[in-house]
Parts: structure tokens; sequence; C-alpha cells
């Protein structure tokens, strides 16, 4: 039980734990960054009305949305070999998060523009509003409302997906969970310190959302 | 080669089959424990007992706050060590209790607390129980709150099963991986495998959405 919890191990471990942290902040970092900009050009190419760029886009996120992480990790781990492409272990799982949360991204976006009603624009440029003035005064205010908590709630199931990079030898926090428990077998000590991490990143994380939905949230001026 | 591959994975085939069939059941038993659970603990988060209220809360920021992989290593290696033995296919259940009901939880305590405190007082003034409050009255709105997002859980559960296949239960996910190390073509299996997931998870994708249009009508 927990009564021989051991922390000297724990102490022991911990630069190894720490590397594995900032391993997981890097991968997080460069793939909310990637999946952001995917998320846009995914959405761009959903709501515009060229069929060309529409229907690929839907398929793609329809397709990333019905199918599990894992699955897409090891299509691109064990498919991208067969065509030729040696890529390291860390860069496919970076495009797997990057294409993931792109998807997702896409859709909060797309309901983000949505939200906005088409006639706060004609009423903006009836008081003679120009176009920054419109996207400052009116636009923003209320899609970021509709846009910016989701997508931090997003980045947090992100750091969280990047822990099915272990699964593909990727050096990062879990990873060193399972290195701990093969050198020492003490699993209680490795993962429940693993779990302390992420629940570190999950709060400062989830603060944040919070914060950002008090603030930015948009209040009708009655 | 890719002919010889694709006509070896035709013959492999019921394999996959079954790896399906794993996962509908680990999905179907873990979704009626999950929602059973994550209703009494969703009650109690949003009722007016600050102990329980408390427990739920930190047993939800557990949940959400960690992956769901350490969640199954916690699970499936810590347990036996405080001597409670547990297969994979149990293991991999009482994990994802744990993980699901916490996420329907949440959804579940947003749904009541969603419901005008009036409601609650006009359905005590009339004499009803506590249970028949939650019952008659109560539930029956947060329905409407809670349908869509609960349907949207639900598929992020049964994509969640895929994890499970790191403790080596023959799920769909695992059938792909023990195949794809004797027909070395990536692509090929791990579509296969996306497709059969899509069969479960896009038809609920897309009850989820026609519900949301609908709840948000009313």
């Amino acid at each position: 039980m927990l009564v021989d919890f051991n922390f000297r191990i724990i102490f022991e471990y911990l630069p190894l734990f720490l590397t594995g942290l900032r391993s997981t902040f890097f991968i997080s970092l460069v793939s909310i960054s990637l999946a952001l900009v995917t998320g846009v050009i995914a959405c761009a190419c959903r709501i515009s009305g060229i069929k060309i760029l529409k229907y690929p886009a839907i398929a793609f996120i329809e397709i990333i949305r019905s199918t599990p992480l894992l699955v897409q990790i090891y299509f691109l781990y064990f498919g991208l070999p067969t065509l030729g492409l040696r890529v390291p272990e860390i860069q496919t799982g970076i495009i797997a998060l990057m294409l993931n949360s792109g998807a997702y991204i896409a859709e909060i976006i797309r309901a983000g523009i949505t939200s906005v009603d088409q006639g706060q624009l004609e009423a903006g440029t009836a008081s003679g509003l120009n176009y920054i003035q419109r996207m400052r005064f009116i636009i923003l205010p209320q899609a970021l409302g509709v846009t910016v908590p989701p997508l931090l709630g997003q980045s947090i199931v992100l750091v969280k997906d990047s822990a099915l990079l272990s699964l593909i030898s990727v050096m990062e926090l879990t990873r060193c969970g399972q290195t701990m428990t093969s050198e020492r077998f003490m699993p209680a000590e490795a993962f429940f310190t693993v779990a302390f991490f992420y629940m570190c990143i999950y709060f400062c994380l989830k603060a944040l959302a919070d914060w950002s939905q008090r603030k930015l949230i948009f209040r009708e001026a009655y | 080669m890719m002919g010889f591959y694709f006509s070896r994975l035709v013959e492999i085939y019921p394999f996959f089959l079954k790896g399906l069939w794993m996962t509908s059941k680990i999905a179907f038993i873990s979704l009626v424990t999950c929602t059973l659970i994550g209703v009494i603990l969703g009650i109690f988060r949003s009722g007016n007992n600050i102990i329980l209220k408390r427990i739920v809360g930190v047993y939800v920021a557990f949940v959400r706050g960690t992956p769901f992989v350490v969640q199954i290593f916690i699970v499936f290696f810590i347990l036996p060590d405080w001597g409670i033995q547990l297969d994979a296919f149990s293991a991999a259940l009482l994990a994802m209790a744990i993980m699901g009901s916490g996420f329907i939880c949440e959804i579940v305590a947003g749904g009541i607390d969603s419901i005008s405190k009036g409601q609650w007082e006009a359905a005590a003034s009339s004499g009803l129980t506590l249970t028949q409050q939650l019952r008659l009255v109560i539930m029956p709105q947060a329905m409407k709150v809670i349908l869509p997002p609960l349907v949207g859980q639900y598929v992020l559960l049964i994509k969640d099963t895929s994890v499970i296949s790191v403790i080596g239960v023959m799920e769909l996910t695992r059938v792909g991986w023990v195949t794809v190390v004797r027909i070395p073509e990536g692509l090929m299996v791990f579509s296969l495998v996306g497709v059969l997931y899509f069969s479960i998870s896009y038809p609920l994708i897309l009850l989820s959405n026609y519900l949301e249009r609908k709840m948000a009508v009313q």
C-alpha cells in the first residue's frame, strides 16, 4: 500500500522526470502551434465555397474525428516507412498530434466564426467602421470569447494525448515512468509521479482557460 | 508485393472482426457502467453536500488531469501491488469505468446546474421528495443540456478503448499491431483498423450532431 511509498527513489529519478517533462512541453508546444496552422487552413477550406477544397477538408476532419489517435499514430509510424520515408519517432508523433488536433481546432474555429451574426458585420459597415475597426470592435470580441476557451481545452487534451507517443518510444514523461518501472519495478512511485506532473500542467492550463472564459466572453450590452 | 499482402490481409480478415467484436464488447460494457456511475457522481457533484462534492471534485480533477495511458498503467501495475489481482480485460474495464465516469459526471453536473433554482423550490413546495424532484422535475429538463455532449463523450470513450491495447487486450488496435508485424504494410493494415473504428463511431458522431441541432432549436 501507500505506507511504503518510496520518496527517495523519486528524488533519485527526478532528473529523468524533468527531462521527460521538458520533452512533453516541447512536443506539446510545437504540436499545438502546428495544429493551429493546420486548423486555420482546414477551417478556411471547409467554409470556402470551392468544392475542390471543401470536400477534402470535410473528409479530413471527419476521418480524424472518428478514428482513435493511437490508430493514427500507428498508421504514420508503421505506414511512413513503407512509403520509403524514414522519419524519427518524435517527428512522426508531432505530425500525428498536429493532424489530430488540427481537425478539432478547425471545428472550434468554424463554430467561433459562425457564432457571429452576419447582421453584426452589416451594422458595423453601416456605422462607418472600416475593416480593421470592424474586426477589432465587433467580430473579434465576440469570436474570441467563443474560440479561446475551447482552444485552451484542446491544448489540455493535446498535452494528455502526447502521452500516447510513449508507445512509439518517444522519450517523454510517460515513457520516463515506464523506464523507471522497468529498471526498479516500482510502478506506484513511477506512475503517481508522472500523474502528478501531468496534473500540474493540467491545473495551469485549466486556470488559464477559466480566466479566459471570464475575461473574453462577450456580454451583451443592453 | 502489394497484391500479395492484400490477399494475406483478406485471409486474416476474420481476426480483425474478432478484434472489432472485442472493442464493441469493451465499449458497450464500459459505456453502460460509465453512464450509471457518472450520473450518480454528477448528482453528488451538483448537490448540497460539501464533503461529497469535494471528494467527487478531486476524483474528477485526477481523471481529467492525467492521460488515460497513465491511468491504465496505474490500474494494471499498481493494484496487483496492493493485493488486487486483475486480468487484463477486467483491468481495462475498470480503467474505462474510472475515466469515463469522471467525464460523464462533469456533463451531468453541468446539466443539473443549468436548471434554475426556482425549479427545485417549486418541486419541493409541491411536496415531492428529493428523489422525486430529481427524477420528475430536474432530470427531464437537464436531459436537453446533457444529451448532446453525452453522445459526443461516448464517441471519445469508444476511441479511447484503443489505448487499452497497451496492456495486451486483443481489441482492434492490438490486432492491427500484431498484424503489422507479419504483414509489413502499415498503411494498409491501419487503414483497415481505421475503417472499422469509423464504422462504429461515425454513426454516433452523426447522432451527436443531430441531437445538438435538435436541442438547440428548442
